[in-house]
């Protein structure tokens, strides 16, 4: 038995050593300052926004920015929680009610781009002639053809109910035409190419992704279908442990002209993907 | 696209999976020897239990991880969310009741006629125990390979604690995932590639370790 007392002896150093490891690499020992975490949206992410700028931030103030990546809903309930220090959204109605709630210290815009209708090139709905985006809606549901709906509390999401709202039709009474996916913009998209049908895309995503689809832009330019992102600081009078300094610091970042300037001069296969607008 | 660290994805992989077994296998291993063995009240219910949390879905031990870790949660003062030891809490929570409950099992199998000589001879609970689990170690080995396999090939629960933060808490399946849904296709195959050689790995130590052992 002295063997099986060895080999238990050995497993719990093991563990003991990995664990103090794990504690080491997860920064217990350092203070929790050098850490800024920004919880934001997908689009911002999988674009590779985020990779294109975030190295100037460090450089400037030495602090690494940790990004979680989720849906805007998701992003704006880890700041909520605490879990966050700084948001950057775009879902203006989860944002109002977000600061409304004095969870956010002020929010500012940053940038914008718009909001499309893509869908197979021979647009059996006649999407593309529509004069507006509600009336386009109102063809793709006449017409009962297949629309692929995010479903989830995302910004997209939330622009494609105003949308079918403004259309005077409710998208609880829809047919089998009307398939609700609970998915991200990139798998939805994937999922209307294999369908063949439309959907409501942020121009980001879909122009990161131009490459792999063969579905195209319909139906674009529209004031409803402008697509704001806003910054957030998260405040420190709900959640203690949030790293204000460096929260507003970035805020400060990135609305900065030279930051604005690096986000204008970003593009994927050839399209720029964000328009910055934050207000000096 | 952005560059992938694929070192770093790798080892923080390996390692959060690693230790998930071990702290797992540290206390599931007796655990489940001790259940398998012992007949109390209420001990059909908790074998009945551990068989059941099989079937517990990843995203939902990552979300009751997650509301524990979070900040405003009972163990916020941690501060573990979106880091790797947070995520080796997830995975160990997530494997616990398959070691355990696969140990259990393989110490049922042993034939009854070999506890009950053991018995005979004299042996007390503890080293009754212990010769038992000797006899079942093919099938406790292969509870632990089996906790391995599932802490390294999970996404659900490492991507809600850990936060697939690059550079710091991106493992190999929150990567997959997130090169999928960029249209990557070819990295996503790729890291399943790495995935699956460290696997291989993995599982080969193990059984030349079995082997000797």
């Amino acid at each position: 038995m002295n063997k099986t007392k060895w080999l238990v002896l050995v497993v719990v150093v093991v563990a003991v050593v990995l664990v103090a490891a794990g504690l080491a690499i997860s920064g217990a020992f350092s203070p929790a300052e050098s850490r800024l975490i920004l919880a934001t949206t997908t689009s911002t992410q999988n674009s590779g926004l985020l990779d294109f700028i975030l190295p100037d931030f460090k450089s400037k103030y030495g602090v690494k920015v940790d990004v979680v990546a989720v849906g805007s809903g998701l992003a704006l309930e880890n700041a909520k929680r605490g879990d966050a220090d700084v948001v950057l959204s775009h879902a203006p109605s989860l944002e109002a009610s977000f600061m409304d709630q004095g969870y956010g210290i002020f929010k500012w815009k940053v940038m914008y781009n718009q909001f499309a209708i893509v869908g197979p090139s021979s647009d059996p709905a006649g999407v593309g002639s529509a004069w507006n985006v509600t009336v386009a809606f109102k063809k793709i549901a006449d017409n009962s053809s297949t629309f692929l709906s995010r479903s989830d509390n995302s910004g997209t999401y939330t622009k494609e109910m105003q949308i079918w709202g403004l259309a005077g039709l409710n998208a609880g009474q829809f047919g089998s035409w009307y398939k609700e996916v609970g998915k991200g913009m990139e798998d939805t998209l994937m999922m209307t190419e294999e369908l063949g049908g439309y959907t409501l895309t942020d121009e980001g995503t879909y122009f990161t992704l131009i490459n792999t689809l063969s579905i195209v832009e319909l139906f674009r330019n529209d004031a409803v279908l402008f697509n704001q992102y806003s910054v957030i600081p998260v405040n420190p009078a709900k959640n203690l442990n949030v790293n204000v300094k460096y929260a507003v610091l970035f805020a400060e970042w990135i609305v900065s002209p030279e930051t604005q300037e690096l986000i204008a001069s970003y593009a994927a296969n050839g399209h720029q993907l964000f328009f910055p607008n934050a207000e000096p | 696209m952005g560059e992938l660290d694929v070192a770093q994805v790798v080892a923080l992989s390996l390692y959060v999976s690693i230790t998930a077994t071990v702290l797992t296998s540290l206390v599931g291993l007796p655990l489940g020897a001790f259940l398998a063995l012992k007949r109390f009240r209420g001990s059909w219910l908790m074998r009945t239990g551990v068989y059941t949390l099989f079937a517990l879905p990843s995203v939902v031990v990552g979300l009751v991880v997650y509301t524990m870790l979070s900040h405003s949660g009972p163990l916020g003062f941690l501060d573990w969310l979106w880091t790797p030891i947070g995520m080796v809490l997830a995975e160990s929570v997530l494997i616990f009741p398959l070691v355990t409950g696969l140990t259990m099992s393989a110490v049922s199998d042993v034939d009854e006629s070999v506890s009950l000589t053991i018995r005979t001879l004299g042996a007390s609970n503890r080293q009754l125990m212990m010769r038992v689990m000797h006899e079942a170690r093919y099938g406790i080995f292969g509870a632990v390979m089996v906790g391995f396999g599932r802490a390294i090939s999970e996404v659900g629960a490492v991507w809600m604690v850990g936060g697939n933060i690059k550079g710091s808490t991106q493992v190999i399946t929150t990567a997959i995932m997130q090169q999928t849904q960029m249209g990557d296709f070819g990295t996503s195959f790729a890291l399943a590639g790495i995935l699956l050689i460290i696997a291989f790995v993995v599982f080969f130590l193990i059984r030349e370790i079995q082997e000797r052992g």
